[in-house]
Order: structure tokens, then sequence, then C-alpha cells
């Protein structure tokens, strides 16, 4: 089932002289539950890419369908609604709430979806539990290594029960060990909730557990792998 | 997680500089409440000097006695007018007064005085008269002697005991002349009045007068001055034409005015106190929202609506602002409370010009709770203004770059 359409996505940014098309043409569908990364030397366009998909940066022109919405045609309000509750965001500097404990980082989330606070409850103690942070649920992000900071930025996207999660070089600050843990949390997470994840990265041990490989190069995908 | 616990946190993040804003606003705000406490304290101060001195609350007189001073101008004192304004609620006291001129003479000198008779009782709780009694005594009740101002009793060279000769017209037109004995001479702190004052009763001045049972003026007291507008409506419906009611402020617009143009030099100078206050607050809030960029960002990124974060971000703004006014205020209260038990003694000319206008040379505060809330008024006004730069950044922020922050 197919959980994203993109058509002919494109991203033109204009500065004082020149255009400089980051996005050219992209066409691409994701099923659900699968695992891809997105990778591509610096300036190739996959953070543009993937922001635009994640409803952040509105495309020059072509389409972003998840769920038969295409997403750049909603409203502002609507937009940031559809995101809240279709998708989950892990960014590569984990982007916490810093005054708020793991715990509320995480509930914050379903707090803004209107859940009840049992099911929060219930949920938050889930996913810390899953990440491996049962024991840290009262820290601040401060207290946190940037390892167990992005495990709670992973169980803060999947809070919401997204249809997919976007990460956006999830693994660039974390040493060998933490992305090691990472990644087997997320492939496990992706393996038994048929969570789709689409990673941006650079980091091979990301490429290697990647069940799909999407390459861009200036703008374009010059190639889509599947394994 | 509620708007305001976000708020107080992101408050905390930066304790110090927190600390530091608040601080600002919490010296202003003891400086602006010991200002406005000073002037208050001096306008009602002032007021009650001159209700208390000479012009009460409010007086009741002919219409026609405001236009054109004259004894043939004055006002039949009736029971109904009396039971009407005794009757008033927040009325305390009322004292009838009969006042015109005459020339007052002493062997071969003669000088022209004003005669203010007077309810020796009831003008007691007016203006104490008798507290300016220097020498003699003060006047009794139906009493036929007067009481002599300090200059006009030196010029005429007339001691306690002698004899004065009151001479002039009186109530259409009769001859008014008559003996008084001298009961007490009377020091005022206003030299004008030391030249011309002679009281006497009410009584006696209207047989002196050939105006029986008249008089220029009805003078009206009031327990507590907040209670003088409800008694003005209610006496202002009562009196009618062609008598009419006016309060002590329509009586000495001049002072109103004097009031007015100090009160507003106080604003002038609590707005360029309040502006050093909001640029203190604007520049951390500017601050606040630069580091933010990116955290704003994300969070709305992952699905917080604007208007929800522009509400934290402005409640931010105004809670730093609330906070430090509350610390100003309770600040503010000992010092304010301690200058008004003690009044700051003026000394040297500034003392003398307060002397000579018949004022107590001592600058009193007030504390009166306006004092107080409206330096809250005021920064909640201030950063709700400044509130608009958050909110503005909150619904105009471009996700995309601030996440790259």
């Amino acid at each position: 089932m197919k959980v994203i359409e993109i058509k002919d996505l494109v991203k033109i940014y204009n500065s004082s002289e020149v255009q400089v098309k980051a996005v050219n043409g992209i066409n691409l569908d994701f099923e659900e539950g699968e695992f891809a990364a997105v990778v591509g030397p610096s300036g190739s366009g996959k953070t543009t890419f993937l922001n635009m998909v994640g409803g952040l940066d509105r495309p020059t022109s072509g389409e972003v369908i998840v769920g038969g919405t295409n997403i750049w045609e909603l409203k502002s309000r609507k937009l940031i609604d559809f995101r809240l509750r279709n998708i989950g965001f892990v960014f590569q500097a984990y982007n916490l709430i810093p005054v708020l404990t793991a715990r509320e980082n995480v509930e914050f989330i379903m707090h803004l979806q209107g859940r009840d606070k049992h099911e929060r409850n219930q949920r938050v103690n889930e996913l810390l539990t899953a990440v491996g942070l049962g024991e840290r649920m009262e820290s601040r992000p401060s207290k946190l290594s940037g390892g167990q900071q992005q495990r709670v930025a992973v169980a803060r996207a999947l809070a919401s029960k997204p249809k997919f999660i976007l990460a956006d070089e999830p693994t660039a600050n974390l040493d060998s060990k933490s992305t090691e843990n990472l990644l087997d949390m997320m492939e496990k997470l992706n393996k038994e909730e048929n969570i789709t994840f689409i990673f941006s990265t650079h980091d091979a041990r990301v490429v290697k557990k990647a069940r799909r490989v999407i390459t861009l190069d200036d703008g374009k995908v010059t190639s889509d792998e599947k394994k | 997680m509620n708007v305001i616990k976000i708020a107080w946190r992101n408050l905390w993040r930066n304790s110090r500089r927190t600390a530091i804003t608040m601080a600002s606003v919490f010296f202003g705000v003891i400086l602006s409440v010991a200002m406005t406490s000073m002037q208050y304290g001096s306008y009602d101060s002032m007021i009650d000097n001159v209700v208390k001195f000479y012009s009460g609350y409010a007086q009741i007189f002919d219409r026609a006695y405001h236009e054109n001073k004259t004894i043939n101008n004055t006002m039949e004192l009736t029971d109904s007018i009396r039971k009407t304004v005794q009757q008033t609620e927040g009325v305390t006291h009322i004292a009838s007064r009969l006042e015109y001129f005459a020339l007052a003479s002493s062997d071969e000198i003669t000088k022209g005085a004003m005669i203010l008779g007077i309810d020796p009782i009831q003008e007691s709780y007016v203006t104490d008269v008798a507290k300016w009694v220097e020498k003699g005594q003060y006047l009794k009740e139906g009493d036929d002697g007067v009481l002599v101002s300090v200059n006009l009793a030196n010029y005429l060279k007339i001691n306690i005991g002698d004899t004065i000769v009151l001479y002039g017209q009186g109530y259409h037109g009769v001859t008014a002349a008559d003996l008084f004995p001298v009961r007490g001479i009377l020091k005022f702190p206003l030299p004008e009045l030391n030249n011309q004052m002679i009281y006497m009763d009410i009584g006696t001045c209207q047989r002196y007068f050939g105006a029986e049972n008249r008089i220029s003026s009805l003078v009206i007291m009031v327990d507590d001055h907040n209670d003088l507008p409800a008694v003005m409506r209610s006496l202002k419906a009562s009196i009618k034409d062609p008598l009419t009611v006016m309060s002590w402020d329509e009586l000495q617009p001049e002072l109103v005015q004097m009031i007015d143009a100090d009160r507003a030099g106080g604003v002038f100078t609590k707005i360029i106190l309040y502006m050093v206050v909001a640029f203190g607050i604007f520049g951390t809030i500017i601050m606040m929202i630069s580091e933010r960029i990116r955290e704003l960002g994300v969070t709305i990124a992952i699905g917080m609506q604007r208007f929800k974060m522009a509400g934290i971000l402005f409640t931010e703004t105004v809670l730093t602002g609330l906070l430090g006014a509350a610390s100003g205020i309770i600040g503010s209260i000992p010092i304010v409370v301690y200058f008004y038990n003690n009044p700051i003694k003026l000394t040297g000319d500034a003392a003398q010009t307060m002397i000579d206008m018949g004022m107590e040379p001592l600058m009193y505060f007030s504390l009166s709770p306006f004092v107080f809330y409206n330096q809250a008024i005021t920064v909640f006004f201030i950063t709700v203004v400044i509130g608009v730069f958050p909110v503005y950044k909150a619904f105009n922020l471009k996700i995309n770059q601030a996440l790259k922050a």
C-alpha cells in the first residue's frame, strides 16, 4: 500500500543572480513499512527533498500525496495539523524541547493531538521503554547523552502514531555505539510495528541497514535500489 | 503541558537573564511607585489644606452670589435646605457662613476688613479656626465679640479686651455700625489673611449686617473625599435654582489646574522611566527569540499550531513583566509605608513657599491602592505591546529556515 506519492517535485531557490534547482523533478512512491535511505553528496538536495515531503518547505512545483491528500494544497493550519497526525520527524540535532523531561517531550505531541491523560501515560511508558530509556523518563535533555536524546526524539516521532517517519541525518551527531543502538531500535520498530522510515544520510551504517537506497545528485534521482 | 507551565519553565531556562530583566522592572516600578505615591500624597495634602483651610468639600450658595459676592445676593438658610443637606448620605458636617466687607476702626485708624460670620462650633469641624488663635480665646456660640487677624490688629493697634468699631453697608443698603470687643488675635500662615480677617459669631454677624437668617454659603464636609462625587450627585439633584452647589475643585479651579500640570509632568517622567524598562524587556525578548529560533521551528514542524506557540511566547513576555512588577510593588510597600508615616521635611525656600501657601512644609506620601495597581497595569500594558513581537515572529516563522538556524 502506497504511503507517499511524489510527482514531479521541483524546488528552485532564487538567489540574487542565479537560480538553483535544489530538487529537479523527482517522482517516487513509498510503500507502507519501507526502511529507505536517501543518500547523495552534500548539496544534492536530500534535506530539501525531505522537508518538502514532510510539509516543511513548499515546493516550487509538483505534488506530495500522503494517504490521498496533496499536502501542499492544505492551508497553513491544516498542514500543521496534518503533520501532527501523519508525519513523525527525527532531526540531526535531536531538537528536543529543553525545558521538558524525556517523558514530557514524548507526551507533548500527544497533548497537541488532544489524547487523554491515561492514553498518553501508557504510550509514553511503552515508547520510552521500547527505546531503552524506561529509567530516564524524568531526565531533561541536558542530562541525557546525544544517543539518548536521539532515542527520545524517535520516541517522540512515534508517539503521534504517524503514517511515516522522516529522519534527517539522525546519526550524524552520534558515536558508533549510539548509532548502532539507534539503528537497531528503528529497524526493530519498522519490522514489528510496520512503521515506514525514510532517512537522509551520509552514514554508511544507515545505508547498510536500509532496504531501499535512493541516490540523489543535483536534485535528481540517479538510482533507486531495493535490497 | 499547558501554556503557562511551558512559559514558566522557558522563563527560567536562562535564569540570570530573566532575573536581570525582572530587576530592571523591579527598580523601575519601585521608582515609579515612590514618585506616584509622593505626587498623590502631595495632592491629597494640598486638597486637604484647601478644604480644611477655607472652602470645605463643597458649598451651597445663591447662583448670583457666585457671580457677584455682595450681601444682597446671600441666601436664606431654611430648615428645609438644612435638613436636605444634613440627610444626604456621606455629609458629616455643615457650617453656615456670612461673609462681607466693612471698615474696621480703632481710635483714629481705619482699614478695610473682611468680616466672616461663622458658627463657632460647626466651623471647628471645617476649618478649625481655633488653632490659629494666637492670643486670647476662641469664639463661643452667640458670642458678641470678634477675633481679629494679627496684622490688622497691629495696624489698628488693638489687643485682647479692646473694642473695635465696624462700619459698613448691610443687607439692602442698611447701615451696619457697631462696637465689638476683641476676644482673640488670629495668626494664619497666609499673610493675606493676617492683613484683613475679622471673625464673629454668625448670629452676631447677621444682626450687624441686618441680614437675619441669611448666609453667603453653607459649607459641607464629608468623611472621605472619595464619597464626594456621590454626595455631589445627590445634592445637585436636590438643590434647586437659584441655589447651586459646587465642590472644592469647582471652587478652586486654579488648584486643580496646578495639580493637573504637575500630574502631566509626572506622567512624562514616568513615560521615560517605563520606556527604559520597556526596552530592557524588549531586548530580552529579542534575545530569547533569536536563541530559540530553531526550537520554535521544530515545535511548529512537529505539529504545534502557530497560535499556541504565539501564546507561549506572549505569556513568557507578560510573565517577565508582571513578575518584575509584582516584586517591585512588594519591594516598594515598606518604602512608601515608611515615608507615609515619616513625611519628608522640606527645608529652605521650598519649605518657606509651602508655609506661605498655608501648608505644612512636608512631603506626604500616599498609600492609595491606585499608586500600586497603576504600576501593575502599566507594566502589563507595556508587556502586551512588547508581546506583539514574539506573536508576529511565531506567525511569520519560516520553518525550513528556522531548522537551519
